[in-house]
């Protein structure tokens, strides 16, 4: 039986909580919103246009093709390097193994801009190297090694992988070929949610990537952050629109993925 | 090929590309940061000269209080979500969680657009009150920028800490005559310390390693990030941007690993 005091309290929670989700959407709505008005100051009613979007893609078209040849070459990386090497830590787990596994997670705990300076300082003498885009891939690497490795690490601890490994090798099967016809098939659900890890992270990356860019090679987050300093509010909005469509289905799938997951795995 | 082999083969590519692009640069960071012609008293100079220091207590004092506003929130609205089933409550949580992965310049344009010299609250307040609210540069607009990207980070772990409780606890206080409000102090806080101590870790570190925002909003703040940034960019003072970091990386790590040793995941330190 409900007292009025349990109503009270239902309703007193759910206006704060409807609060601070409007503190989170009512800026991102607004954004969306901007992009497509003629006249932010005027309001919607100075029309809806597409001017500011085509303004974005003129203006810097060059960094959302770089964002994407890097957030895929980084998960190119991240897969061939990231699989066999997780697998390799799984099997192991002795000392050096977990040592390894510490390494290789610090960049998480590093602020992105100590990564950076610490990259610029040992090889911003290399000039060539220092231009292209490949100096901002290796930090993104580095950044998202982490999820990868530990994304597929987590579905090796959940399903027996030793014995999966010998029943193929007391068939006769070389290691190469276990690893390529049992191991990566098995650890799919961990690849494919740390490859989404992957590319969110990446096209997102602000923080190293600020520091490691020229002006040649900037990415969509190092041009948002430049269109915030100089452009009008709408070019700004339209092109955090341009963002936004590009994340949102991938945070969509990975939310839907990990529900997926975790239905599969019998826990809520 | 035996399988020892192979297994150190998987290892090889790891190995090489973390000590080149990883472990070597971080150890040349902290080399640098006792070049400069002050040596290794650079590092003690991040306490002792007074420009360093009020920019780290500044820095700390922020993101103690973005913790702090965040886990009070973050546990409203947690208890609640995972307490009650409603229609919405699903988009609801969406909502919550959906700024996670936002770039810190994305979250700073956000705080632009609520409270910057177009933004919503500027409106409201023009209308209202006819004196234009402008505040998204100032610390109080860090302040909300930083909240903005801690929420989504603290409400999953505080509502994964609650669906775990025992709701059995929480009845024999009742039985036992505890009003709501005591069975809230003395049994369901206690219970939620661990997810505080490691969500709160989280969302400190990520506050005192969040450049993106800072970049985008503070103009009149000075906080670490910012600091190391024009240290090295502006000033080309290499060894102190250098022993900067190497600080506030050692600060960071230190919070994430005593977050870990509570239980909770490691989040990227980015925003």
């Amino acid at each position: 039986m409900k007292t009025t005091r349990d109503r009270l309290l239902f309703a007193a929670q759910l206006i704060f909580t409807l609060l601070v989700a409007a503190f989170l959407i009512v800026p991102a709505v607004l954004s969306m919103t901007a992009g497509v008005t003629a006249n932010y100051f005027l309001g919607i009613k100075s029309g809806l246009t597409l001017q500011w979007v085509a303004q974005v893609w003129e203006l810097y078209y060059d960094t959302i093709f770089r964002s994407f040849l890097i957030a895929f070459s980084a998960l190119a990386v991240t897969l061939v390097v990231g699989v066999p090497a997780a697998y390799a830590l799984h099997l192991r787990n002795d000392r050096l193994s977990r040592a390894v596994e510490e390494i290789i997670t610090l960049p998480l705990a590093i602020p992105g801009l100590a990564i950076a300076l610490a990259l610029l300082l040992t090889y911003g003498g290399f000039t060539d190297f220092r231009r292209s885009w490949l100096f901002i891939l290796v930090g993104h690497v580095i950044f998202t090694l982490p999820f990868m490795v530990r994304s597929v690490m987590a579905v090796f601890a959940a399903i027996d992988v030793k014995t999966l490994d010998e029943g193929a090798a007391s068939l006769g099967a070389s290691p190469w070929r276990r690893f390529l016809d049992v191991i990566v098939p098995n650890a799919r659900p961990g690849i494919l949610a740390g490859s989404l890890m992957v590319v969110t992270l990446s096209l997102g990356e602000f923080n190293l990537t600020w520091m490691l860019h020229t002006p040649l090679t900037k990415t969509l987050p190092v041009g948002l952050a430049d269109s915030y300093a100089s452009m009008r509010l709408e070019v700004a909005s339209a092109y955090t629109l341009v963002f936004f469509v590009m994340i949102i289905p991938l945070l969509t799938a990975m939310q839907l993925f990990a529900g997926m997951r975790a239905n599969a795995m019998g826990t809520r | 090929m035996s399988k020892k082999t192979f297994i150190v083969l998987c290892f090889v590519p790891l190995a090489i590309l973390v000590a080149a692009f990883f472990v070597l640069p971080m150890a040349k960071l902290v080399v640098v940061g006792a070049s400069g012609n002050k040596g290794l008293a650079a590092y003690a100079a991040i306490l002792l000269d007074p420009r360093y220091r009020s920019t780290l207590i500044n820095t700390v004092l922020l993101a103690a209080a973005t913790t702090a506003a965040t886990l009070v929130i973050a546990t409203i609205s947690g208890i609640f979500l995972q307490r009650h089933h409603f229609p919405g409550r699903s988009l609801l949580i969406a909502m919550l969680t959906f700024p996670l992965a936002f770039p810190g310049v994305v979250v700073g344009f956000m705080i632009i657009l609520l409270a910057g010299r177009q933004g919503l609250i500027g409106q409201v307040t023009q209308t209202l009150f006819n004196d234009r609210q402008v505040f998204a540069y100032s610390l109080q607009g860090l302040f909300l920028g930083y909240l903005y990207f801690s929420i989504p980070r603290v409400i999953l772990t505080i509502m994964a800490a609650v669906e775990k409780l025992d709701p059995s606890l929480e009845e024999a206080a009742r039985a036992l005559g505890a009003n709501p409000w005591r069975v809230i102090r003395d049994v369901v806080l206690p219970a939620l310390m661990p997810a505080f101590i490691a969500s709160g870790a989280i969302a400190f570190a990520t506050a005192m390693g969040a450049f993106g925002t800072a970049f985008t909003l503070a103009t009149d703040v000075d906080v670490l990030p910012m600091l190391i940034y024009t240290e090295f960019t502006l000033s080309a003072n290499f060894a102190t941007s250098a022993a900067l970091s190497v600080g506030l990386g050692l600060v960071t790590w230190a919070i994430l690993a005593l977050a870990r040793t509570f239980g909770g995941n490691t989040v990227a330190a980015a925003g």
